[in-house]
């Protein structure tokens, strides 16, 4: 047995926040301009633990608690990552992130361009989104189309432990800003060995997390396990989809969905946010534009409804579960051009 | 009804500094940095502050800039905050602050360029590390509280030098929460930075009365615990002295300061705004008695230490920095149109070259016809 394969059997295998855990470890061990602050993220290792254990280990000058505040956290890290730090900062929820969107979005996103590359900002903000945990109001939305809309930023979500840990090393390591969604319904779901080798996984590329050549499914953050359990049910009736989960949201690899596309001409974009203008919108244009030949069916949007998100004894309702993906997905398999019937 | 006996558990007092008085007459003996060369050097780039400003003001009535704030009569803020800083140190400016942007090293043609609609102007040659000019308001204060943090993490990593943040804004920016979260933050980490407010009585058309009920600006750094001074701001030494007492506070690792400093804004809010719709001539008038060129002006004379000669010599000098500076911003050779590309990301990202090349060709096509 190679020494490599013994460590990877040796591997305690980690959940999504574990991995989160890990790679801002690795970060700040190897790179002294990182650091890591934000609420409660100190002695108390963050609302969900993401933090756990890094004050004790890189000492309080490196990973800091910060007053309560978002719209200062947003904002110091414009100006440390102007001087040259790497900042990662966490907001306790994405439901209190929009005190910082000006920062994010007037500052961070535009310094490199309003200075004529002359300053930058490399920061992460990090912040778990998404419903799904019976969390109280403004704890559950997932509003990643306003972020996406933001010329100059990055959005990027994981949606395993290892994609995690490569994409958030990806992120930290990124000259620019990247917006860090981290889907907290599946911070514990699943379990996987993250080898702690610091290698990055590629933003701005879409990954096939299964193949198939009848079905194009696209998801991220936790719909991709609704998305892979509704493609295995597909399987089981003879339907191979391919389930693709394009992780960095901004810029939109899609090249992959299209190449996809090429194969199984018919495609469903699941989100739990709100449909209206959210980035299914977005991916259906642009399968339009480049595609519409390639197209035997209407791309298929499964979304959470054009409302407020509810408090959580109906959130299960409106998050889409695998029997909506699954009508989804019939009814892309299902549809045929006038005269073609 | 019966008053309970209460315990005071902390209490505050808010004082103001001035040396030169609305006559040019000292009320105190100047202090040391005071010398004869450096207030005559204040005195003249005060004035190449009013002529930038007059000259770029004429510039937009005549279409050829854009929208323009003045710093009119508020230039001792800016050449006394700007002249106080070392080169290490990192200025974090709103917009009103021509004479710091001079102090600072900036370019005239980089102050045109950047209002002129170019954002070269904010590619500051000789100033690398200061933050650009900050039009949303407020948010500047907090991009110099981590910036204070960077300079402070880098002292204490490295063993280098204590360096200074300085954050400049007008008196209204002091109602947003941005200022409140910088300055609480910059208290409670003892960070080495220095708010230098400008309180020029208007905030576009609304007046200070009409922006706060606290009786002084410097008050509100009381909250943050952080120690505040009220200033006169037209007199451009009481403003040195403050700046320079709060800089070398934060510099010995002591933490943050708050400078009020008293000033009339003698321009419109900027050459898109008309300030006669809200405010009247006779108090624009009783205003320019106290501006600070004069009084700085009125001083040196009576201490034999400026003239009509050394006046006219120094016009014709500033006039000509003026005329060099316009023509190296005209004879700027315009950016390509992709330029809006270049530095969206470190690198264009493949998602955006089907738009990069589309610009391109229609600019190609359009140079062709």
């Amino acid at each position: 047995m190679s020494e490599q394969a013994q460590t990877e059997q040796e591997l305690k295998p980690i959940t999504l926040v574990e991995a989160v855990t890990q790679a801002l470890a690795y970060a700040l061990k190897n790179d002294p301009e990182v650091v890591v602050f934000g609420q409660d993220i100190g002695a108390n290792g963050g609302v969900f633990r993401a933090t756990d254990g890094l004050q004790k280990t890189f000492g309080a000058d490196r990973v800091l608690d910060t007053p309560l505040a978002e719209t200062m956290i947003a904002g110091i890290a414009v100006g440390m990552a102007t001087q040259g730090l790497r900042p990662v900062a966490e907001f306790q929820f994405m439901g209190f992130i929009y005190p910082g969107l000006d920062h994010i979005l007037s500052h961070a996103a535009r310094m490199r361009n309003r200075t004529r590359g002359r300053l930058s900002c490399p920061i992460v903000y990090r912040a778990p989104y998404g419903g799904g945990i019976h969390a109280p109001e403004h704890h559950s939305e997932s509003t990643e189309a306003l972020f996406a809309h933001i010329p100059g930023l990055r959005v990027v979500v994981p949606s395993s432990p290892a994609r995690a840990y490569g994409l958030l090393l990806a992120a930290i390591a990124d000259p620019d800003p990247v917006l860090f969604l981290e889907p907290k319904r599946i911070y514990r779901a699943a379990k996987q060995p993250v080898p702690d080798n610091g290698e990055a996984l590629p933003l701005d590329a879409a990954f096939v997390l299964r193949e198939g050549t009848d079905l194009t499914l696209i998801a991220w953050g936790a719909s991709v396990r609704e998305t892979l359990a509704a493609a295995e049910q597909l399987a089981s009736e003879g339907i191979e989809a391919e389930v693709i989960d394009p992780a960095t949201l901004k810029p939109l690899d899609i090249h992959s969905i299209i190449d996809s596309l090429e194969k199984t001409r018919r495609c469903v974009v699941v989100h739990e946010a709100a449909r209206f203008a959210g980035l299914g919108a977005e991916i259906a244009a642009q399968i339009q534009e480049y595609a519409f030949d390639l197209l035997d069916a209407p791309v298929q949007r499964v979304t959470g409804y054009d409302t407020v998100m509810p408090y959580y004894q109906l959130e299960n309702t409106y998050l889409p579960g695998v029997e909506r993906i699954l009508a989804g997905a019939r009814a892309a398999l299902g549809y045929s051009r006038e005269g073609e019937r | 009804m019966h008053k309970p006996r209460l315990q005071l558990q902390a209490s505050f007092d808010i004082a103001r500094l001035q040396f030169l008085d609305k006559q040019g007459q000292a009320t105190q003996p100047l202090p040391d940095f005071a010398t004869p060369e450096w207030l005559t050097y204040c005195l003249r780039q005060m004035q190449l502050a009013r002529l930038v400003d007059d000259r770029a003001v004429k510039l937009q009535r005549t279409g050829r800039l854009g929208t323009y704030p003045s710093t009119l009569g508020q230039e001792a803020i800016g050449v006394a905050t700007g002249n106080a800083l070392m080169a290490e140190d990192i200025y974090c400016p709103y917009y009103r602050e021509t004479g710091a942007f001079l102090e600072r090293g900036v370019l005239i043609e980089e102050i045109l360029a950047n209002w002129g609609g170019d954002e070269r102007g904010q590619n500051f040659q000789h100033a690398p590390r200061d933050l650009p000019i900050c039009v949303p308001i407020a948010t500047q204060m907090l991009h110099a509280a981590g910036v204070a943090f960077a300079l402070k993490y880098r002292h204490q990593q490295s063993n280098q030098p204590l360096q200074v943040a300085v954050a400049s804004s007008g008196e209204g920016a002091t109602s947003k929460g941005d200022f409140y979260e910088a300055m609480n933050l910059a208290g409670v980490w003892k960070l080495p930075m220095v708010f230098v407010v400008n309180n020029n009585q208007w905030a576009i058309s609304v007046p200070r009365n009409a922006q706060t009920a606290t009786q002084t600006i410097a008050q509100k750094a009381i909250a943050a615990g952080i120690p505040a001074l009220q200033v006169d701001g037209n007199d451009i030494v009481a403003v040195a002295w403050a700046v320079r007492d709060a800089m070398q506070r934060a510099r010995s690792g002591d933490g943050p300061a708050l400078i009020e400093a008293l000033s009339y804004r003698l321009c419109d809010h900027t050459t898109a705004d008309d300030a006669s719709r809200y405010r009247s001539a006779e108090e624009l008038e009783q205003a320019w008695q106290w501006e600070p060129i004069k009084r700085l002006d009125t001083y040196l004379r009576a201490q034999d230490l400026w003239s009509d000669a050394k006046q006219q010599d120094m016009e014709r000098e500033l006039a000509q920095i003026m005329e060099s500076a316009l023509n190296n911003w005209e004879s700027r050779t315009p950016e390509p149109a992709t330029a809006i590309f270049d530095h969206l990301y470190a690198q264009l990202p493949a998602a955006f070259y089907e738009q990069y090349d589309q610009l391109r060709d229609e600019q190609v096509g359009a140079e062709r016809e």
